[in-house]
């Protein structure tokens, strides 16, 4: 496979939110604006990147029965220098995702794809894949982010573009992020169906 | 086999505790640029400032910041105030200068709900206390006979923003109590100075 | 007083699947029958209020005084990791019954985020209950707040299996089936959760 093939399929075809379903809880929780689920994207696809390129340049100097706690020890490793990165400078950033930073620890795309696809792939190409899945995770983040913002506080990348009447509160509050997420996955599968015809 | 993990283990806390070695210092830098940004906001021009100042009132400890200007007269108090609102701890920054006028305040922390009570940071709300003297106006909502606009649908994150305020207000008559030099001393200035030379 | 307030928070108005957004995945992989929903959130409730007492005292006794709280996220990860195995090793050996109830969900419950969410939030963040001065949690209220989280997790995901399992009768659309409807659900009754908010 080739790397721009890599890094596309994480777009469309095996995008992680819409099509794999993963890493719900930070999709879920983080996008109450287009910005915030943007940065969560970003978090997510640099852990993505670098643990992904470790796990795969150690995956054969590592027994089958500890594979497991290895790569989890490795992902920990990565959040945690994310987590430092980020307080000292990105600090507003970083309050507002509190806790979601250090849970991608346990966000099932990093694991998914270090046991998917790192550990028996060469280092750039496990990279590709990162990159590729990190920008999926990101896109979806994002445009999850913007409708949530745009019908619950009626702003675009937080410039006001609808009045205050138009708002409804709820998009930006926890039923909105169910919501919002049901239907933009029902949209996908639309669009996706129909270009597979 | 448990060699391995081991080894993964000591590579990985090596990079960490070099990675947080690194990061320690702009850490401490960004959370300080917070605080003084925050007292900027709720002060008048000052030129320096008595940092981390601890005072007690009524069993609860409460931090608190004494700004001066450049001829060393005390310009006001920055007070760390909290109070509980709809959805967990409020935490204000209430400017008092000198002569007991609330002159500005900004949030520090909150969670309430994004939307409703989240709009305690925002400037129609907030900039009803600029210039308040607490002696000629009563700290409560309009609901509560009060002189200040609660937040449309927000009625206790409202509430909450103005006990943080009186609490405030109190810590400050407290200061003044227990007697606060007006002018900085000696011993203020020689703190400045070791706060001059760690930044 | 202050037990029954956390526990009321806990529970219904931070509801941690609904309104904290952490544990999803189990909460939309596994709910599609009650009773493989119900014996998730039993091994959940185990183990989280198991390792949110060890990662507690981990942090008090151990990383607080040396120094290296750097070390948090990668210690707690560890320790929920080795014990949710040696949960399994024990379960197996003492009640085959409970084990082959819980057994299969274990090994998924590392990467719950509900466990090291609950873990870490018990260290990291203070709290108000009932308007009392927020304070840092201590270990009684620790272990009392992260059992009735998973309470609240299983109450969450038994009622949503409940409701699934109708669901599952009804002729969903098409492009609605599976994951979609069940998100829709899922927000109907995060509404519903709503409700209690600003209870304590």
């Amino acid at each position: 496979m080739n790397k721009f093939k890599l890094i596309t399929k994480g777009l469309i075809k095996e995008n992680p939110t819409f099509v794999l379903l993963l890493g719900m809880c930070p999709t879920l929780a983080t996008t109450t604006s287009a910005i915030n689920g943007m940065s969560m994207g970003l978090a997510t696809l640099f852990v993505l990147v670098l643990s992904n390129m470790a796990i795969s340049a150690i995956a054969p100097y590592v027994p089958d029965k500890v594979r497991i706690p290895a790569y989890i020890v490795v992902i920990a490793t990565f959040v945690t220098v994310l987590e430092f990165l980020m307080k000292a400078y990105t600090p507003a950033i970083y309050e507002t995702l509190g806790l979601f930073i250090p849970l991608i620890v346990v966000n099932c795309i990093v694991l998914g794809r270090a046991e998917a696809f790192a550990n028996k792939n060469s280092v750039i190409d496990s990279a590709c894949d990162g990159l590729g899945i990190g920008l999926g995770f990101t896109m979806s983040l994002t445009i999850l982010g913007m409708v949530r913002e745009l019908l619950g506080a009626g702003s675009f990348f937080g410039m006001k573009i609808l009045p205050e009447q138009g708002n409804i509160l709820v998009f930006v509050l926890a039923p909105g992020a169910f919501m919002v997420l049901g239907y933009l996955i029902v949209l996908f599968r639309k669009i996706t169906a129909k270009k597979g015809e | 086999m448990t060699l391995c993990l081991l080894v993964i283990c000591l590579v990985c806390s090596g990079l960490l505790a070099g990675v947080y070695a690194l990061t320690k210092a702009p850490i401490e830098v960004a959370s300080e640029n917070k605080t003084t940004a925050a007292i900027s906001k709720v002060l008048p021009s000052f030129s320096r400032v008595d940092k981390d100042l601890k005072i007690e009132v009524k069993g609860k400890g409460f931090t608190y910041y004494r700004a001066f200007d450049d001829n060393a007269a005390l310009v006001g108090y920055a007070i760390e105030s909290r109070s509980v609102g709809f959805g967990g701890a409020l935490k204000v920054m209430v400017g008092i200068t000198a002569d007991g006028i609330i002159y500005n305040t900004s949030v520090l922390s909150q969670s309430e709900t994004p939307g409703l009570g989240a709009k305690c940071t925002e400037a129609v709300f907030a900039d009803q206390f600029k210039n308040v003297d607490p002696a000629q106006k009563k700290l409560a909502v309009k609901k509560d006979q009060g002189d200040f606009d609660a937040i449309t649908a927000s009625t206790i994150t409202s509430r909450a923003y103005l006990k943080a305020l009186e609490t405030a207000v109190e810590v400050f008559q407290e200061i003044k109590a227990e007697g606060q030099p007006e002018q900085a001393t000696a011993e203020a200035g020689q703190q400045e100075t070791k706060v001059n030379e760690e930044e | 007083m202050e037990y029954i307030l956390i526990i009321i928070s806990a529970i219904f108005v931070n509801n941690i699947l609904l309104s904290q957004f952490m544990g999803i995945c189990p909460f939309l992989g596994v709910s599609n029958k009650l009773s493989t929903a119900a014996g998730m959130s039993g091994a959940v409730c185990f183990v989280i209020t198991l390792s949110t007492t060890v990662t507690y005292l981990l942090q008090q006794y151990v990383l607080a005084p040396l120094g290296i709280e750097f070390m948090q996220t990668i210690s707690f990860i560890l320790v929920i990791a080795g014990l949710v195995q040696m949960v399994e090793i024990i379960l197996k050996k003492i009640s085959p019954s409970l084990y082959s109830a819980l057994g299969i969900f274990l090994p998924l419950i590392t990467t719950n985020c509900a466990v090291l969410g609950v873990a870490l939030t018990v260290v990291q963040k203070e709290f108000s209950f009932g308007g009392a001065e927020p304070h840092m949690l201590n270990l009684g209220e620790s272990v009392v707040y992260a059992f009735a989280t998973s309470v609240g997790f299983g109450l969450a995901m038994i009622l949503f299996a409940g409701l699934r399992e109708q669901l599952s009768l009804n002729n969903v659309p098409k492009s609605f089936k599976g994951i979609p409807i069940a998100l829709i659900t899922a927000s109907i009754l995060a509404m519903a959760f709503m409700g209690f908010s600003g209870l304590v």
